[in-house]
């Protein structure tokens, strides 16, 4: 391996032949992505296309049934790799936030750092208010998830999956579940995140966000990538008839 | 109660929208309702007990009843001795406790142990459990307190007091167990993967994230079981551990009356009622607790 210089392209992440069957169900089938450093992949797609089901592949919450997912060179869908290990370096969001309700702001973010990362508390606590003060949430630190409103608590939520010191991030549909005012708070974290040069996976329904940031988007569709492509390309001349179809529903629906 | 009106009574007019108006209107309808349920309960309870003690202290058989279970004499001389030796039954109560909740838990979590590889682990929890929430407490008791001092095990107390704490132990963790299992089992699913994606171990998620939320939702019915473990510390009188129970036998037998019996009956209930009470307090707190979430 040779020293990346500015200009060459590092690869963060890759999927070869991705399958994945829940039961009789074929989820995914065949996905095949690399994605480079600083890079942000939009997956778009119906509900069911595999989007979060991908996400979960990568972070190893469900197990490949066949194919492999490689991170920075290294294979972790192979047998005997510390899972646990290689969750540290890919931090997932969810739609549902899944903050640990019994505990504060400030211990969600801290519980892994210290038990994980084996952080003094002062420093695990210091890098949680950096992080809380970077995202506007410096006063909510020590209050419980349930007193915060929706959005609020998925800035949580991705200021607890940033306290890790993710290399990837993988946000899976993060918005879908918040009242519309709500979005742009969330929305505007992740902008943050994408000029900070955070390596990230989105699925989402928001297509005039996944137009502003994506580096590339792919649209799914049954458990495939059926068209990959500059958000320009995807949005405005796409190639593939489903990927047409899918966006003039979304446009017929409002949502574009 | 500022609602109680004959129907059709002006409504208070409100300036607000129709919605929280109709709400109104349905919340002074059930006021209504709920003041003449509580007369209605009031007064038909009345009635009932005033036709309950008549019929019985007007019965021919009263007076030997009185003297048989109601002696005031009786029941002045044998309380003191009765409510000393109460004191081996809430601390049979109180050693037993502390085991039941931690084996209970270690046999909760064994049982929640993914993977084939810990089938034969979860099986043996599993026939543990089936086997004590089985056989009655009482034969547990027996075969323990009078078996197991026989085989005169180097460093065991061959006491029934201690044989008889470890058979409720025995018994109850089986369904302490099974509560916390519950428990475990109502923490959904993606709290363990939130945990677990955050690079926390299989361990670590139970411990720091599905445990602390499962114990404080099982709460009130662990308590519930408490209050059966305390009524039941009167079974161990069986093994002759001398507590309220078998105190109020020896009296009984002395005088030929039943009056000791009551007595401890009396000391039961008034240990349990604060504990039953405190089970509900916290139910109804965890509902509207629930509620509230649930609504913002």
């Amino acid at each position: 391996m040779s020293q990346p210089s500015p200009t060459e392209v590092v690869e963060a992440l890759r999927l070869e032949d991705v399958h994945k069957s829940f039961g009789k169900l074929e989820v995914l089938r065949g996905i095949d992505l690399t994605v480079s450093e600083h890079e942000v992949i939009c997956l778009i797609g119906a509900s069911g296309s595999g989007k979060s089901t991908m996400l979960r592949c990568v972070n190893l919450l469900e197990p490949v049934d066949s194919g492999r997912i490689v991170v920075e060179g290294k294979e972790i869908t192979a047998r005997g790799v510390d899972v646990n290990a290689i969750r540290r370096q890919i931090g997932i969001v969810f739609q549902s936030f899944n903050l640990f309700p019994h505990m504060t702001v400030l211990r969600n973010i801290t519980l892994s750092p210290r038990e994980v990362l084996r952080l003094e508390r002062a420093a695990a606590e210091a890098d949680a208010d950096q992080l809380l003060e970077r995202f506007g949430l410096a006063d909510k630190r020590d209050e419980f998830p349930d007193r915060l409103s929706g959005g609020q608590q998925q800035r949580v939520a991705i200021v607890r999956a940033l306290a890790m010191k993710p290399k990837i991030m993988l946000l899976d549909e993060v918005t879908s579940a918040l009242d519309p005012e709500l979005v742009a708070e969330v929305l505007n974290v992740i902008k943050e995140l994408a000029e900070s040069g955070m390596t990230m996976i989105i699925a989402t329904h928001e297509m005039g966000f996944a137009r502003d940031i994506a580096s590339r988007v792919c649209f799914l569709d049954a458990g495939r990538i059926l068209e990959v492509g500059p958000p320009e390309q995807i949005f405005s001349a796409p190639e593939n008839p489903r990927t047409r179809e899918f966006l003039q529903r979304i446009i017929e629906a409002g949502r574009m | 109660m500022s609602g109680i009106g004959p129907p059709g009574a002006p409504l208070p007019s409100s300036d607000d929208e129709g919605g929280s108006r109709a709400s109104r209107i349905l919340a002074w309808g059930r006021e209504t309702e709920g003041a003449r349920s509580v007369l209605i309960a009031m007064v038909s309870t009345v009635v009932f007990f005033a036709v309950v003690i008549t019929a019985v202290v007007t019965s021919s058989g009263w007076p030997i009843v009185k003297k048989a279970f109601f002696n005031g004499a009786i029941f002045r001389e044998s309380f003191p001795g009765i409510l000393a030796a109460f004191r081996v039954n809430v601390e049979m109560f109180l050693i037993a406790e502390v085991f039941i909740l931690a084996l209970a838990l270690f046999l909760a979590v064994l049982r929640s142990l993914p993977g084939p590889v810990f089938f034969p682990i979860r099986a043996l929890a599993i026939a543990y459990t089936d086997l004590f929430r089985g056989v009655p407490t009482i034969l547990v008791i027996y075969i323990l307190g009078f078996g197991a001092p026989a085989l005169a095990l180097q460093g065991v107390p061959s006491s029934p007091f201690f044989w008889g704490i470890v058979s409720l132990v025995l018994v109850y963790s089986a369904y302490v167990a099974e509560v916390y299992r519950a428990g475990i089992e109502s923490v959904h699913q993606s709290q363990v993967s939130a945990a677990r994606s955050l690079g926390l171990s299989r361990w670590q998620s139970l411990r720091f994230v599905v445990l602390p939320q499962a114990v404080r939702r099982v709460i009130p019915p662990l308590l519930n079981d408490f209050i059966g473990l305390q009524k039941d510390t009167a079974l161990v009188a069986s093994i002759g551990v001398v507590e309220a129970f078998r105190q109020a036998q020896i009296d009984s037998a002395d005088t030929f009356n039943f009056t000791p019996y009551l007595a401890t009956a009396l000391l039961f209930v008034v240990i349990t009622i604060p504990l039953a009470r405190f089970t509900d307090w916290l139910v109804a707190r965890e509902r509207k607790r629930r509620q509230a979430g649930g609504a913002a």
